[in-house]
């Protein structure tokens, strides 16, 4: 699949924004296809390696959604991933990746809207950044 | 514990920039407790070199290994294949881990991933402060067990400075006044009236300023001159 488009990964906790995926795809809300979701018992499981490791195969953009701030099913394991992504930010600054290209979002599982409004954000944001400078890298050899 | 934090990935690139096969070393105790130089920091720091690397088209090898221990011998065998076939090893143990491997290796280029910061521990999570200079001849049973000679920012014995306020040190609002902290312990223990002992001189001659210090325990050494014994 190289058309072009963003490619997305979206680490979704299991009981808000994988719920919300669920849910918007139950109403049939539409949203751009470019986001592969893998769902996570909590964002708090979220490990800086996976989303370096995304960036390192080339990925275009990261998402992790967890549930809205006070409302884990695990207390705080969304207020650990904020950190955490605040960590890889600033590490995949350093390295030379754009930290706009990952983002944490925080929605209910009832917030089918909001989480296709967030694959819409991203998706646009990522098409005026480009792909990912380590994909043109790869591709390259 | 050995407080430790990692260096800028570009101050890295820098350092490294002589070699093609990489070694990022991590560490087991104190840097991994500090969340600076353990298994997960390891593959972070890695991750972020391959990626660093490859958007400058450049091709090089990022290996990844922690032990438990660097600044032992007995832990730096468990590490001997990958630091052998690489060209260089990015340590992020503290000061003494990075040195100990460059001792057991010496035609190996090593390079610290971290900066050793100080001697201290874990205040909060996500706070870490110092409490120990490595003085060589403690004193702090003297101070209700807190070290003036750390705490105290112009490292006084013998009471405080006269510019302490409200608890802090004049040096900034956010230290504390290392002689209030004196104060209040002893009297907390009762021990108050220590303070009307003169202050001991500090005797530098063991610490630092000597050059490399050295504990020999001939306790704990192995002879095998058995007729000595
Ligand atoms: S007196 Fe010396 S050894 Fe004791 S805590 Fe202070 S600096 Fe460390
Ligand atoms: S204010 Fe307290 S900590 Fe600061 S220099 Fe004076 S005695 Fe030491």
């Amino acid at each position: 699949m190289d058309s072009g488009e963003p490619r997305i990964l979206a680490l979704c906790c299991h009981y808000c924004a994988y719920a919300a995926a669920d849910l918007a795809g139950s109403l049939r809300l539409q949203y751009p296809p470019n986001v592969r979701i893998i769902r996570l018992p909590c964002t708090g499981k979220v490990d800086i390696a996976y989303i370096m490791h995304a960036f390192e195969q080339g990925i275009d953009g990261v998402i992790v959604a967890g549930c809205l701030e006070g409302g884990c099913h695990f207390q705080e394991g969304n207020l650990r991933a904020k950190k955490r992504v605040g960590l890889a930010k600033e590490v995949l600054a350093e390295a030379g990746i754009e930290p706009e290209r990952l983002e944490m979002f925080n929605l209910s599982s009832a917030q089918a809207n909001t989480f296709a409004e967030i694959i819409e954000e991203m998706t646009e944001r990522l098409k005026k950044l480009g792909p990912n400078p380590l994909r043109l890298a790869l591709s390259d050899k | 514990m050995i407080v430790g934090h990692r260096k800028h990935i570009q101050e890295i690139k820098q350092m490294l920039a002589p070699h093609k096969r990489i070694l990022v070393l991590g560490c087991g105790t104190c840097v991994t407790v500090c969340l600076a130089g353990g298994e997960r920091e390891v593959g972070m720091i890695a991750s972020a070199l391959r990626i660093a690397y490859r958007l400058d088209k450049d091709e090089r090898e990022i290996i990844e290994a922690t032990i438990e221990r660097q600044c032992e011998n007995q832990f730096i065998e468990d590490a001997i294949d990958e630091i052998q076939n690489s060209d260089a090893v990015l340590s992020l143990a503290c000061g003494a881990g990075v040195q100990a491997i460059a001792e057991r290796f010496p035609t190996k280029p090593v390079y610290p991933g971290l900066d050793t910061k100080f001697i201290g521990i874990l205040q909060e999570q996500g706070i870490w402060t110092e409490k120990c200079i490595a003085c060589g001849k403690c004193i702090v049973g003297l101070y209700g067990a807190v070290c003036p000679l750390t705490r105290c920012s112009k490292g006084l014995l013998s009471g405080p400075c006269g510019y302490s306020r409200d608890g802090k040190c004049e040096v900034s609002p956010d230290v504390e006044c290392g002689w209030q902290l004196i104060y209040n312990r002893l009297k907390d223990i009762g021990q108050l009236d220590r303070l009307l002992e003169p202050a001991p001189l500090t005797d530098w001659s063991k610490s630092h300023e000597g050059g490399c210090r050295k504990l020999i325990r001939e306790d704990q050494r192995i002879t095998l001159d058995v007729e000595a014994s």
